[in-house]
């Protein structure tokens, strides 16, 4: 037994080790493995719990293994039979109470966890309430303390507890943050789920739908971007103000028949489809069309604001395969161009 | 082990145990009935879940009809007795009084099948029809699966009525009226669940 | 006993023989055939999937195409892969093993598989008629409502797994009875094979979760034929209520997947190590145990769906609890094999192999059973990785395992071994390589279940490695097929026990056994029955019985045109609005069909309740001939 406790001391660091080099996988603002919030710390936590006692029952099944393998294989010509062992009661009992202890080990701070994170903030006077309601393929989000609703980019204050209310609009899909926070299902007909995380770094991370919704299941992204309080109360109430409609009065007049009568802009339009206010100055058009400058453009999926919403208006089938606006609407050359640069002008000043 | 080895007149005195085939038959069917009992646990959950989803359809309390209910079940449970009179007869090697108590039984169930269409049938008059709401689906699923069960216990029962007419009593017709018998039961237990969780339920809560 | 009149009956040959059989050595057989087909159609959906994911932002395939990979490869190899190849094992092995001469219900033996195979055949008509079921082998609702998945896609998967789960369940009771009731003298229920017994659980399993499924399944078939509102929000159902019923039978069946894995490894490796299985009681209650939690645990698939602290606390540890029989089975085996003379045979090579990829995907459960954690792995890569390493890494290792120890008694011929262990070795690292970084790639943030991800995300490396060791494993299953072919041409005729360490009844009798398997009973006395003989130095097993005449069931047409009656009825009732009435009737053309196909099975009960089957007797001289003079 004394070489067996040896064995793990000395495993220990090296375990210990592997979860190093774990944590400095995939990007800052995507993987689990590199929380940004207390809500993935903890998660990450528990994790990083259950990898150490894993990697300790593997790397013991391997070393028996190997061993067995290299020291009983048979010779050849050997016809020798060996002990027919029936069992030993001794060496059964003990590997029928070390993993009983080692899920003790993990199953304790799991159950804490569970109940840590199943705390509700909704009536919490000091969080942030977001109403998260998925549609096929895009993500709304609405402040109903602020009274505005916003599209595809989740605006949060820095520090402060984010309270989330998620529920669908059509079929399941699932809210996850991965950097910040686990997932949460959004559910259908009132059955309305809620969970809580914050980001106490300002920056921009990646959200994901983790339900098969369709086929844009895999490009339903949207984006967390994290702004200090004060700057988050400027887009609060720069979100509020009125909007102009695009001066060409043509350019006009086909907006206002061909894009407010499902999405909104400042107080016009219809609410059912995505916000437009301030998407000028979003991460990204649709959720997956990122918005750079035009020389930073690296990868397919980039481009400058303009183009990226010249490409999405000329046709989203190509970008998301069946999303709902598809062939609703009719555009020339012209009022393509201009709406989309009417657009991209579209920004909101806050930071 | 061949399955004629026994002459008419000489059975046994189980003459469904008489032979493997017969045991396993027996045993196969208890196992059988271990399966349906998880397929109407998983209808009355899906039936629990759903009850109150009535939408504008009429709710439980104001569509169900107690007596009507009450009589079904009676029925139903005499029908039960008389199939344990035909095992009883059969034991005792009584073709032609098994026969008659199966016969009861299979008029019985046809009583209990006609009182459930008439009860189905002025539901949906009374706007209670099978796409209305979650509870109505629900509902028409479970009683219904029940009602499909009645109306193939009948049609067994009365090919086995023929085949006895025909064959008599022997080890290979036994073990089949036997577990026929089982079916029986068992489908009227399901009723005795059926008539407290969805009739009894619905007129309290 | 001794009463020799035959009955005159048909006995055919050659493809009617195949349609009419109730032998169960070549049910197994069949079952073999159409479930490797399957398993073939699977794996090339899974090798056109890790294609189109070979490099972000892929074309290969389209949206809609994808999903409807992603769940016929799912529904596919969990039903018409994995079950068959079970059952077909199950089929050949199980009388053999308990010393049995048939199964107890060989009609329904047929039944099943022929049920099994038209549901399989409809489920894959639809990539003929192009309606694909698109809503993942897990069909949630509403997505797989008629909002969502107009189509007949989704009616093809509901149709389909009905018709082939009946096959499943009839066989499973017909495991469970043969098991129960026809052990030869002496074998007690403490001296079965740890095959037979994990089969014992893994039939009560099936008994006890297939019947959920049913339900679940023909409420969705109510909600898309017929209207009703199950699962229908905007009616008051509840899609979460569907999530519930699939996962109660869903996860069992994981269960039901990997518990004859487990039997063909204790098998393979006793044999193989020339030594007893190592603490075979505490086997035998551990397998129970699995089984017995398996049904415990099935909410721990819906953490993220919003039950609540106390229901994922509660689910969380009772999942957890089922590491501890499976980790007793890891170390039994690793005991088993510890002063043993073990002989590195391609079934065992896989068999050996099986136990560190098994418990790397057995860990994995047990991080995925912490719910606060699982919040991050749900429906990502990582949750991918994990039940391939478990499915795949264990089943389908201890399938492959199977087959080369069992081959020889199937068919006669032992598969090559130079190649079967290229197979194992091809297919095991790219196995690995495959499944391995796909951990990674859930934990950096990739969802399962996407057609595309973007570029500079972080997971171009892995899944390029994952795509090429998709390959390498197709590659395997290629050289397995070639080992089949050349293996074929060779003559027949190995020896009863041609691994010579061969431990249980099998072993005892012809390779491959003469129809009524064993021509005199054998009187089991221990454990290892037929290791046991050759211990005391018997070259075989002592007979219960003298030789004399063995009554067999006669075959039978009829589970062909049940199974296929089944098909038809699915076909019309799935297409009943489309094609117009019935001869000006207010019947609609579909449901005409469909009514003709229910009463095409109803007639073949009706048939087989009436005609009695006297069955056929093999006389005692053909029985001796049989026995070439031994006796």
């Amino acid at each position: 037994m004394m070489n067996r406790w040896q064995f793990v001391k000395r495993l220990a660091p090296l375990m210990a080790l592997m979860v190093l080099v774990l944590a400095a996988c995939g990007r800052e603002d995507l993987s689990t493995l590199n929380p940004q919030g207390p809500v993935a710390e903890e998660q990450f936590g528990l994790m990083k719990t259950a990898i150490i006692i894993m990697g300790l029952v593997i790397v013991v099944v391997f070393a028996i293994s190997l061993y067995v393998i290299i020291r009983f294989r048979r010779r050849p010509g050997d016809k020798t039979i060996p002990k027919q062992v029936e069992g030993s009661h001794k060496l059964e009992i003990i590997w029928t109470v070390i993993p009983i202890i080692l899920l003790i080990i993990l199953g304790v701070p799991t159950v804490q966890s569970v109940f840590n994170l199943a705390k509700d903030y909704r009536d919490d006077p000091e969080a942030v309430k977001v109403i998260v309601t998925s549609h096929q393929y895009w993500w709304e989000f609405e402040y109903p303390e602020l009274g505005i609703k916003t599209a595809q980019e989740l605006v949060i204050p820095t520090g402060k507890t984010i309270s989330i209310e998620a529920k669908t609009a059509d079929v399941l899909h699932s809210f996850w943050i991965p950097s910040l926070a686990g997932k949460i299902d959004t559910n259908p007909g009132g059955n309305v789920n809620f969970m809580y995380f914050s980001a106490p770094k300002e920056g921009v991370y990646l959200g994901k739908c983790a339900e098969l919704c369709g086929p844009s299941h895999g490009l339903m992204d949207f984006k967390v971007k994290s702004v200090n309080p004060d700057a988050f109360d400027r887009w609060a109430a720069a979100l509020q103000e009125p909007v102009a409609l695009p001066s060409d009065p043509a350019i006009a007049a086909a907006f206002e028949s061909k894009c407010l009568t499902c999405h909104a802009v400042g107080d016009m339009g219809g609410p059912a489809y995505p916000n437009l206010t301030g998407i000028g100055s979003r991460e990204s058009v649709g959720g997956i069309l990122v918005n750079v400058d035009a020389d930073d453009k690296k990868y397919d999926h980039e481009d400058t604001v303009y183009n990226n919403l010249y490409k999405w208006i000329k046709d989203p089938e190509s970008i998301k395969p069946g999303n709902n606006m598809v062939n609703q609407y009719d555009l020339t050359e012209e009022e393509l161009e201009g709406i989309a640069k009417y657009l991209s002008e579209l920004t909101l000043n806050y930071e | 082990m061949s399955a004629h080895t026994h002459v008419e007149g000489q059975l046994p005195h189980e003459p469904e145990k008489a032979t493997l085939e017969g045991r396993n038959k027996v045993l196969g069917f208890w196992l059988f009935l271990g399966g349906e009992t998880v397929l109407f646990g998983t209808l009355f959950a899906a039936f629990l879940a759903l009850r109150h989803q009535v939408l504008d359809g009429p709710t439980a309390n104001h569509l169900f009809d107690l007596k009507l209910v009450a009589y079904a079940t009676a029925i139903l449970l005499t029908s039960s007795l008389t199939s344990v009179f035909a095992i009883q007869a059969m034991h005792q090697q009584k073709v032609k009084s098994l026969i008659n108590w199966l016969i009861v039984t299979v008029l019985l169930g046809l009583g209990f099948l006609g009182l459930e269409i008439y009860e189905f049938v002025h539901y949906v008059h009374e706007g209670h029809g099978f796409t209305t709401s979650a509870f109505s689906s629900s509902f028409y699923t479970l009683v219904g699966f029940h009602g499909a069960h009645v109306l193939f216990g009948i049609l067994w029962i009365t090919l086995l009525i023929i085949q006895l007419m025909r064959k008599g009593l022997t080890v290979v017709t036994a073990p089949k009226v036997y577990v026929a018998g089982m079916y029986w039961h068992f489908i009227d237990v399901v009723w005795v669940f059926i008539f407290t969780v969805v009739y009894l339920m619905g007129k309290v809560v | 006993m001794a009463h020799a009149h035959a009955h005159a009956v048909k006995r055919y040959s050659g493809i009617m023989d195949w349609l009419t059989t109730v032998d169960h050595k070549k049910i197994g057989i069949l079952y073999l055939i159409a479930g490797g087909f399957f398993f073939l159609v699977g794996g090339l959906e899974a090798i056109l999937i890790r294609i189109q994911l070979w490099k972000p932002q892929g074309t290969f395939v389209s949206a809609d195409t994808y999903n409807e990979l992603l769940t016929m490869h799912g529904t596919t190899m969990i039903f018409l892969a994995a079950m068959p190849l079970i059952f077909a094992l199950m089929n050949a092995v199980i009388p053999l093993q308990i010393g049995a001469r048939d199964v107890a219900f060989p009609f329904l033996n047929s039944l099943g598989f022929w049920t099994f195979l038209f549901g399989g055949l409809l489920l894959n008509v639809s990539w003929i008629v192009g309606d694909v079921p698109d809503a993942g082998w897990t069909s949630y609702a509403p997505l797989a409502g008629t909002t969502y998945s107009g189509d007949h896609g989704v009616d093809y998967y509901v149709l389909g797994l009905q018709i082939a789960g009946i096959g499943t369940l009839v066989g499973g009771i017909n495991f469970l009875v043969t098991i129960i009731n026809m052990r030869a003298p002496g074998m007690t229920f403490m001296r079965m094979p740890m095959f037979t017994w994990t089969v014992f659980i893994t039939s009560a399993l099936i008994l006890f979760a297939f019947p959920a499924l049913t339900v679940g399944l023909a409420a969705l078939m109510f909600d898309r034929l017929f209207d009703a509102n199950f699962f229908d929000p905007s009616a008051g159902g509840n899609a979460v209520l569907w999530e519930h019923i699939f996962w109660i039978f869903g996860h069992p069946e994981v269960y039901i997947l990997i518990l004859p894995a487990f039997g063909i490894i204790s098998e393979v490796i006793s044999t193989f190590s020339r030594k007893r299985l190592f603490g075979y009681s505490s086997m035998v209650f551990a397998t129970i145990l699995i089984g017995f939690l398996g049904f415990m645990v099935w909410a721990h698939h819906m953490f993220t769906a919003g039950l609540g602290p106390v229901a994922n606390a509660l689910f969380s540890i009772a999942t957890m609890l089922i590491a501890v029989p499976t980790g007793i089975k890891i170390f039994n085996w690793l005991f088993t094999m510890w002063g043993g003379s073990i002989k590195f045979t391609t079934a065992n090579l896989f068999a050996v192999g099986f136990i560190p990829t098994f418990v790397m995907g057995g860990v994995t459960g047990v991080m995925l059973a912490a719910a606060p954690a699982d919040f991050q792995y749900h429906d990502s890569y990582f949750v991918v990785a994990h039940f391939h390493y478990v499915i795949v890494g264990g089943l389908v290792l201890g399938l492959f395992s199977g087959l080369h120890y069992w081959w020889p008694k199937m068919f006669g011929r032992i598969l090559n071994e130079t190649l079967g262990k290229w197979t194992f070795w091809m297919f095991y690292i790219g196995f690995h390589l495959t499944f391995f970084v796909q951990h990674f790639l859930g934990l950096m943030g990739m969802p399962r279940r996407i057609w595309q991800y973007l570029d500079g995300l972080g997971f171009n490396e892995m899944n390029m490695i994952s795509t090429v060791g998709a390959l390498m494993m197709g590659i395997g299953t290629v050289m397995f097929l070639m080992n089949i072919v050349i293996t074929s041409v060779k003559p027949k005729g190995v020896a009863n026990d041609p691994w010579e360490d061969g431990r249980t009844l099998e072993w005892t009798i012809a390779s491959p056994p003469p129809e009524y398997n064993f021509a005199q009973t054998p009187l089991v006395r221990g454990y290892d029955a037929y290791w046991k003989e050759k211990q005391d130095g018997h070259s075989g097993m002592t007979p219960a019985e003298p030789v004399g005449p063995i009554h067999m069931p006669s075959p039978s047409i009829l589970p062909f045109f049940m199974g296929m009656g089944l098909f038809i009825a699915g076909f019309g009732f799935m297409y009943s609005p489309d094609w117009g009435q019935f001869l000006g009737t207010s019947l609609t053309m579909g449901h005409f069909i469909g009514i003709v196909g229910l009463a095409i099975t109803l007639i073949c009960m009706l048939l087989r309740s009436v005609i009695d089957d006297h069955g056929f007797h093999i006389e005692e001289e053909e029985i001796l001939k049989d026995l070439g003079g031994k006796a």
